[in-house]
């Protein structure tokens, strides 16, 4: 039985084991660069994906378990010609060391700034918690993100 | 794009071995390099010698191309690692050209089909050895297209002027380097330095130009990672690895992972064991049914941790002279006033967040095409050709960036389990990525060390003496020689490891003070207990631990202002530079505070001959549970000419943020037979709500010869912390991670 989806504003379906988790579907075979293993546990937040307007861990979620929901992920928030204001600032801030942490960053960043559009810097490192950098970039997360909710945009 | 590499391949080789290319009609190559004598004319301080990696490969082709449109392609040996160098090369050759950045269309680093051999991508090097390369090769493709130019012109080279690949005569008549050598070999060896630039004419060195990686990267428009490489019929690898080192597989009914849906192949070796599945989940599936299907014979005893410090000072060793006047051990036997201490710094592990990943395809029976986000394509060549029992020039390792590495990680070792797959599906690309605990368990990490100090004082409280000695286990067990990758220790025919080179425990073991009466000794012990490499800094940031936290506690002793105290032991104005800048900065007052502040400072020339940086760090230590938050990190660096502001910044942040990590809470752990550090839980980093702020003082010298900076960056962070946290409370912790336990433990003896 295949199960469907919206995967970045199209219906989408896909014939994989309802117990494959969402991350595996979405780049193999969808072909997303954005979410990333980083872990599998849950623990990192590199595979990070909107479910509606929620953040979450694909590496965690069953594929079975979006069937009929939006999924979001990072190409769906912009591309290179037109990013998102958030990517946008992330660009701006030249916010990466290796990069392949930031898909959870943004993707974090972006559902917390559509429930606290200004948040202090405390709130944002709270909001980032369980989101691991390996590089250091952290500071220039923190930019990047309060860059783009001072232009009130998410 | 990786057909575009392969159709890319066969016009560079037959473009380098001269095949189909115009003569170029005028050469002046000899009479214009002959005029190089003036070498490196706008870098006073470099020897006027060729950079090492020029000298090596000398060829200019090898280095530059420029089609007929103009657009230069540059070949680096030198790959990126997360630490964004692509742009810092770019700039360096676009100004040394005179081209605009917009002109340099391509940038290829790290294969052994296209680009020079510059080793390892390691050591902080990449702008002093393979930036430094690309400026001189740069310099001389100029001067000879300007003597190409010249010469149709009919006037004298120094009349003519170049912007953005076009050059022009006084009379207005121009040419455009496409023009004049547009697809066509420059035909030049490079053998004597070309006059370079003055500083002062650059226009994108010293400014932060943006990465272009980046938007792909924020957005997910481009695949960037080799992670994200999707080949055509591409199938996905995983290994089971054993449950403890050197276990040996006794049994394992293949019967059930072969069955189950998707997997095309299950591969065993000896204790070698690996499944090729259609997709990734169905191969990570199978390798969770072989995991239970497997019996294996472990023998491994680990050192219990709790040992591990007696360990490195009891078993066999070899003994290496750093330094040695002579005098160290009477004077501080005569001195007023002695003082002892022992140090000590754990295992620490890359744990780079996403783990190692490599794709390998074997084609037409014995060529192989391995994708690697390895440090040194060349040396992975060597080092698979064992392996695979195959001639090198059979093998192909196109770098592909992975995540941050910091170091000898898992890249290696995936190429190697890639390709024992790949060789199990001929003609099938087969990609490997290592699961979480892979990376953890299996990964070489950062040894060990173990540090003893002594220091003499005289009556006014003068250094007189200094005793170091240093246990630690060899910091490169690099692959390229036979036998360091780990499949290959598993395989029915095990491809074992010779004796390791003493290597790196001794980075930055001689202090930079000028000490009269000094002994420093790195005790390379001969068998490390747990699977070692080269990690961010090698010996440097565990050595510097030692040494500045010893500073600290002399300065103690002799009731001086720490700061105060080193200053009376350097006299080299680049040092004092540095500590003036980050002490000003930082509003350095330390002395205890009875908020549980504190203020801690540490300086260190990275390598004794690399970059300058000095820190103070600010602590705030919670007295009752002991657990330490540093809220602030000033680092004031000097790294010669400044490239890339913005680069230099980003490494700097990040050195410090990876290094206050290490400091506050990075140990790897074991139990009797196999590691426990298995994922972000049992290995944890700091996180958002605990990271400093970073403030960075650069100090720009654009005459002199620009040095690297991402290791450096983390090696005094160590020190500043622990004295900080002494300042605050008087309490010294010499063993690191600074964990609430230790802290607390050494409050209550202070
Ligand atoms: S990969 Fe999903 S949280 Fe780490
Ligand atoms: S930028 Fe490399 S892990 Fe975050």
């Amino acid at each position: 039985m295949a199960i469907s989806f919206h995967l970045n504003g199209r219906p989408v379906s896909t014939d994989a084991d309802p117990a494959t988790p969402l991350l595996y579907v979405l780049r193999d075979e969808f072909q997303l660069n954005g979410p990333r293993f980083g872990c599998g546990l849950g623990q990192c937040g590199c595979c990070t994906v909107h479910v509606g307007d929620e953040a979450v861990r694909s590496c965690s979620v069953p594929v079975a378990g979006v069937a009929g929901q939006a999924v979001t992920t990072l190409e769906g928030l912009g591309t290179p010609e037109h990013p998102s204001v958030l990517q946008q600032a992330f660009i701006d801030e030249q916010a990466a060391q290796c990069g392949y942490c930031t898909n959870g960053m943004i993707m974090q960043a972006a559902a917390f700034l559509k429930q606290n559009p200004h948040p202090t810097e405390q709130e944002i490192r709270q909001a980032l918690a369980n989101n691991l950098c390996r590089c250091g970039t952290h500071l220039r997360f923190i930019r990047a993100i309060r860059r783009a909710a001072a232009q009130g945009v998410s | 794009m990786a057909r575009d590499l392969m159709a890319h391949e066969v016009t560079r080789r037959e473009f380098l071995a001269g095949a189909g290319a115009l003569v170029v009609s005028f050469s002046l190559a000899g009479s214009l390099l002959s005029q190089g004598g003036a070498a490196a004319a706008g870098t006073p301080g470099a020897a006027p010698a060729l950079p090492a990696d020029l000298a090596a490969t000398p060829t200019l082709d090898s280095w530059l191309k420029i089609d007929s449109a103009g657009n230069v392609t540059v070949y680096s040996g030198k790959v990126d690692l997360g630490q964004g160098i692509g742009i810092a090369f770019e700039q360096i050759v676009a100004d040394e050209l005179d081209v605009s950045l917009a002109q340099i269309t391509n940038l290829v680093q790290g294969d052994t089909a296209l680009t020079p051999n510059e080793g390892y991508t390691a050591g902080s090097l990449s702008i002093a050895q393979g930036g430094m390369a690309l400026r001189y090769a740069a310099a001389t493709a100029r001067q000879y297209l300007v003597g190409l130019a010249a010469k149709e012109f009919g006037v004298d080279p120094g009349q003519l002027t170049v912007a953005d690949g076009v050059v022009r005569a006084p009379d207005g008549r121009s040419v455009t380097y496409g023009q004049l050598i547009g697809g066509h070999r420059f035909n030049l060896t490079v053998t004597s330095p070309p006059p370079l630039k003055d500083p002062s004419e650059y226009r994108y060195v010293g400014k932060p130009e943006p990465r272009l990686e980046i938007p792909g990267i924020m957005t997910g428009g481009s695949p960037v990672y080799i992670q994200n490489l999707r080949l055509p019929g591409m199938l996905h690898g995983r290994v089971l690895r054993p449950p403890s080192p050197g276990a040996q597989l006794l049994s394992l009914d293949t019967s059930r992972a072969a069955k189950m849906p998707g997997v095309v192949k299950v591969v065993r070796n000896g204790s070698f064991v690996g499944v090729v599945a259609e997709t990734e989940w169905a191969a990570i599936q199978a390798v969770e049914a072989l995991r239970s299907a497997a019996v294996w014979g472990q023998t491994n005893r680990f050192v219990p941790a709790d040992q591990i410090d007696t360990y490195l000072r009891t078993t066999a060793h070899s003994d290496i002279r750093e330094l040695d006047t002579g005098t160290a051990l009477p004077a501080l036997a005569k001195a007023a006033v002695r003082v002892k201490a022992d140090y000590s710094v754990p295992y620490i592990a890359h744990a780079s967040i996403g783990p190692s990943c490599a794709i390998a395809q074997l084609h037409n029976g014995n060529q192989w095409t391995i994708w690697s986000h390895t440090q040194g394509v060349y040396p992975d060549q060597q080092a698979l050709s064992y392996l695979l029992g195959v001639p090198a020039s059979n093998i192909r390792v196109i770098h592909m960036e992975g995540a941050g590495c910091y170091g000898h990680n898992g890249a290696d070792d995936v190429n190697a389990d890639a390709a024992l797959l790949a060789a199990a599906v001929p003609g099938r690309p087969v990609r490997v990525q290592w699961m979480r605990a892979d990376e953890f368990q299996w990964e070489p990490y950062g040894s060990a060390m173990s540090f003893r100090l002594e220091g003499g004082l005289d009556a006014s409280g003068n250094l007189v003496a200094w005793n170091h000695d240093v246990w630690t286990a060899t910091y490169s067990t690099r692959p390229g020689p036979p036998g360091w990758l780990l499949a290959g220790w598993y395989l029915a025919q095990p491809q074992l490891p010779g004796p390791a080179a003493n290597v790196g425990g001794d980075r930055n073991a001689v202090p930079y003070y000028n000490l009269a009466n000094a002994r420093v000794y790195c005790h390379y012990i001969e068998r490390s207990p747990l699977r070692v490499s080269a990690h961010r800094t090698l010996g440097a940031f565990r050595n510097i631990f030692a040494i500045e936290s010893f500073m600290d506690e002399l300065a103690a002793a002799a009731k001086a202002d720490p700061v105060a105290f080193r200053l009376r032991y350097l006299n080299d104005p680049r040092a004092t530079a540095v500590i003036q800048a980050v002490t000003k900065a930082a509003g350095w007052n330390p002395g205890p505070r009875p908020s549980g502040r504190g203020q801690g400072f540490a300086f260190t020339r990275y390598e004794n001959a690399g970059a300058y940086v000095a820190t103070v760090a600010e602590v705030e230590v919670d007295r009752a549970t002991g657990q330490v938050a540093v809220r602030h990190i000033y680092t004031s660096v000097d790294v010669g000419q400044i490239i890339n502001p913005n680069g230099l910044a980003n490494q700097a942040e990040g050195g410090a943020i990876q290094a206050t990590s290490w400091t506050l809470k990075e140990q790897v752990t074991w139990g009797a037979q196999a590691i426990e550090s298995v994922d972000w839980v049992t290995y944890p980093i700091l996180t958002f709500p605990e990271v400093p702020e970073v403030t960075v003082l650069p100090i720009d010298n654009p005459t002199l010869p620009p040095v690297g900076f991402g290791e450096a960056a983390c090696v005094p962070i160590g020190a500043a912390i622990a004295n900080a946290v002494f300042d605050a409370t008087g309490a010294r912790v010499r063993r690191l991670p600074l964990t609430p336990e230790r802290v607390r433990a050494a409050l209550s003896q202070a």
